[in-house]
């Protein structure tokens, strides 16, 4: 594949991208939310779609967490495949009961006879200075429930390929789409087809330390390992992904390879993915283990307002830097 | 400028046909044919008396705990019986006798309340939900399964069922508010009990009556005599046809109420008087509508005896299939099946990891 037939996309236009094809494949397929009609979406997502596919299919809803993500659960039941858009993940907490005790639930609690078709896209995630109520990163917390699968698209590609296959998955699916990726961007083969939504990848070799990391992480991971690089550290960055299931295999055979392993998560650390990953390494890689594993995560306070504070308050590129180096130098 | 009254587009109506004695407003008397009125009878009457034995069963540690629906036949089966099969029934977890109209069978029920996931079946000619039991969040299904039937040119409609104490949930709001602005055809069947657990409808709302809620949310609201099973039937017929020819949803509250136990892990006596409870038998919907169907001879005192023993042996034969069918039920390791539509490798290591512990089941701290 060559650059010249290569096509630069924004993240918000892979997700926009990845919605009209969905909508276009699947007459089962609608969209629904607050705002996502006429306002084209509260990040711009779903602009223009009202008008290639009409307000049937691009629904304006009223202003009801509980009230779309049931309803959306309802019409999965009835054969309908709803990607239904909470705003943000902060108000996703309105649509709990839905999403936990009844998308998550409710083969269980059907005997097998019915599984959810939904899709659930949110916004998370801080660095914009939207304050506490606006700016939280809960999918680590959604990742602790059985039943849903919590994805986490970092790169365009991902944006682009994820979709459609939770859309094919029987099994409700949440994506979580950091608020701070829509304006990247990235180049995508024009014939980009879906991508698979159960494994890690490695976005980049190396062999002194794992930074095993997610979403907006992801990138102020691989901007750390750039500058480690020029010191002689090479560290090998990996992409969760899906934060449930969560491929432990890719982090596991990293850790054996270099035996350092730094997780960077946006989430709290008390109780976060990053615990659980961390948990992983200790049952499974101990004696592959030169250092103890540590971890990158935000401050456990309200995220802050203020720009500064709140620069302060999340993980970034010199204290990855800086971490590395120090977990690098001390040990073995 | 003067303040002037809005002029609203609901008023809101009560229903009653039959009273509590069993004598009929004439005039009011739906067409409903002698067949009919006989299925009605026989699901009151199986309704009754199955949860008269479901009661003894659990009371003999046969079956678990489970949600008494004696005294709420009529509010039940009278809405339900306008459904076609393709219609979707969404009800919360105290309609029994609306499940087992649908088709659901008397051996399932027992089966689900012993606690296997075997009997959360529902008949496979009819579009229903099992039962939901987080309260009022099933309201919000049914608006979607109507809007689903509306997005693909169906004339199928919903009828979901939920308590007084569902309205005081977001979720009722936000079904109600929802279903009224996209117009679905959807029923709001509210089975107004009088108690929620131990907290009365007067804890639960300031308004006189919860049909008028209908109002503001713009659509058609009436309330019923729930114990009347004429009345459940006439109001929910103008609903269901309403809804079928595209003239979106109704609320409907059936006054009743709930004569036994939330569930049988519950105690009344504690928050209610005997003498409440007495005057609501005396309201009993069964016998009204026996004396109803006595009355016009669509009914013999012999048909009645001999409907009584048929039936009593019919709920028999469900227990004892029921429990010939559990004793091969109640695997551990069938706890995996219905977490994801595939097992993810993850869960099928947990499964593994139990299947040993079972195999060496000695070892297991108890």
């Amino acid at each position: 594949m060559t650059n010249d037939v290569m096509q630069k996309l924004t993240y918000r236009e892979a997700v926009r991208e990845a919605i009209r094809e969905a909508m276009k494949k699947d007459d089962r397929v609608f969209l629904m939310g607050e705002d996502v009609g006429r306002y084209g979406g509260c990040f711009a997502v779903s602009k223009g779609l009202l008008e290639d596919f009409g307000p049937t299919r691009i629904r304006d809803t009223p202003l009801s967490e509980s009230g779309f993500v049931g309803a959306g659960i309802g019409a999965a039941l009835g054969g309908m495949r709803p990607i239904v858009e909470v705003m943000t993940v902060n108000f996703s907490l309105l649509a709990a009961d839905q999403i936990i005790n009844n998308a998550a639930a409710y083969l269980h609690m059907s005997g097998g006879l019915f599984n959810v078709p939904i899709v659930i896209r949110m916004a998370t995630g801080g660095g914009r200075q939207l304050a506490a109520q606006h700016s939280r990163s809960l999918e680590g917390w959604y990742a602790h429930i059985p039943g849903i699968k919590v994805l986490s698209p970092a790169t365009v590609e991902d944006a682009r390929g994820m979709l459609w296959t939770a859309l094919e998955d029987p099994d409700p699916v949440l994506i979580f789409e950091n608020a701070g990726l829509y304006n990247m961007e990235g180049m995508l083969p024009p014939d980009i087809g879906p991508v698979d939504i159960d494994k890690a990848r490695i976005r980049r070799e190396g062999k002194d330390i794992s930074i095993i990391s997610y979403s907006a992480s992801l990138f102020k991971s691989l901007d750390a390992a750039e500058i480690l690089a020029k010191e002689g550290i090479e560290a090998e960055v990996i992409d969760l992904r899906t934060l449930r299931p969560l491929d432990e295999t890719t982090f596991l055979d990293s850790v054996a390879r270099t035996h350092r392993a730094l997780i960077v998560d946006e989430g709290w650390r008390s109780g976060s993915i990053s615990a659980e990953i961390s948990s992983r390494i200790m049952e499974s890689a101990f004696y592959e283990l030169d250092a103890p594993v540590e971890r990158l995560c935000s401050a456990e306070v309200p995220l802050p307002y203020a720009r500064h504070l709140e620069e302060a308050a999340l993980p970034q590129v010199n204290k990855i830097a800086a971490l590395v180096k120090k977990m690098v130098g001390t040990h073995g | 400028m003067p303040r002037t009254p809005i002029a609203l587009s609901e008023r809101i109506e009560y229903l009653a046909i039959l009273n509590e004695k069993g004598q009929l407003d004439a005039e009011l008397e739906p067409d409903i044919s002698g067949e009919m009125l006989l299925r009605l009878y026989r699901a009151m009457l199986v309704g009754r008396r199955f949860d008269e034995r479901l009661l003894d069963l659990q009371r003999q540690g046969r079956i678990g705990t489970f949600p008494p629906i004696k005294g709420q036949e009529a509010a039940q089966l009278g809405a339900v019986a306008h459904l076609r099969p393709g219609d979707w029934m969404v009800p919360s977890f105290r309609e029994t006798a609306a499940e087992l109209w649908r088709g659901r069978t008397l051996e399932s029920v027992i089966i689900c309340n012993n606690g296997f996931s075997e009997g959360a079946v529902i008949s496979p000619d009819h579009n229903d939900l099992p039962v939901s039991v987080p309260v009022g969040s099933q309201i919000l299904h049914a608006v979607g399964l109507g809007w689903a039937a509306r997005y693909r040119k169906k004339d199928d409609i919903v009828m979901t069922f939920f308590g007084d104490g569902a309205t005081s949930e977001g979720d009722f709001h936000e079904g109600m508010n929802f279903g009224a602005v996209f117009q679905v055809p959807v029923v709001f069947v509210c089975q107004n009990n009088q108690w929620a657990i131990s907290t009365p409808v007067a804890r639960q709302t300031r308004s006189a009556t919860i049909a008028q809620k209908a109002i503001a949310y713009g659509i058609p609201g009436i309330q019923v005599d729930g114990n009347d099973i004429l009345a459940v039937w006439a109001a929910a017929k103008e609903a269901t046809d309403r809804a079928r020819a595209g003239g979106g949803p109704t609320l409907i509250e059936c006054l009743t109420y709930r004569v036994m136990m939330h569930t049988t892990a519950d105690d009344p006596k504690r928050y209610r008087t005997e003498a409440e409870v007495e005057t609501w038998r005396g309201r009993d919907p069964l016998t009204r509508f026996q004396k109803y169907l006595l009355d016009k001879g669509v009914l013999s005192g012999h048909d009645q005896l001999e409907l009584d023993t048929e039936v009593l042996q019919e709920i028999q034969r469900a227990v004892d299939n029921a429990e010939k069918q559990m004793q091969i039920m109640g695997n551990p390791l069938d706890m995996f099946n219905h977490v994801y539509a595939e097992l993810p490798p993850y869960l099928a290591g947990q499964r593994e990891e139990l299947a040993r512990e079972l195999a060496t089941g000695k070892e297991v701290p108890s």
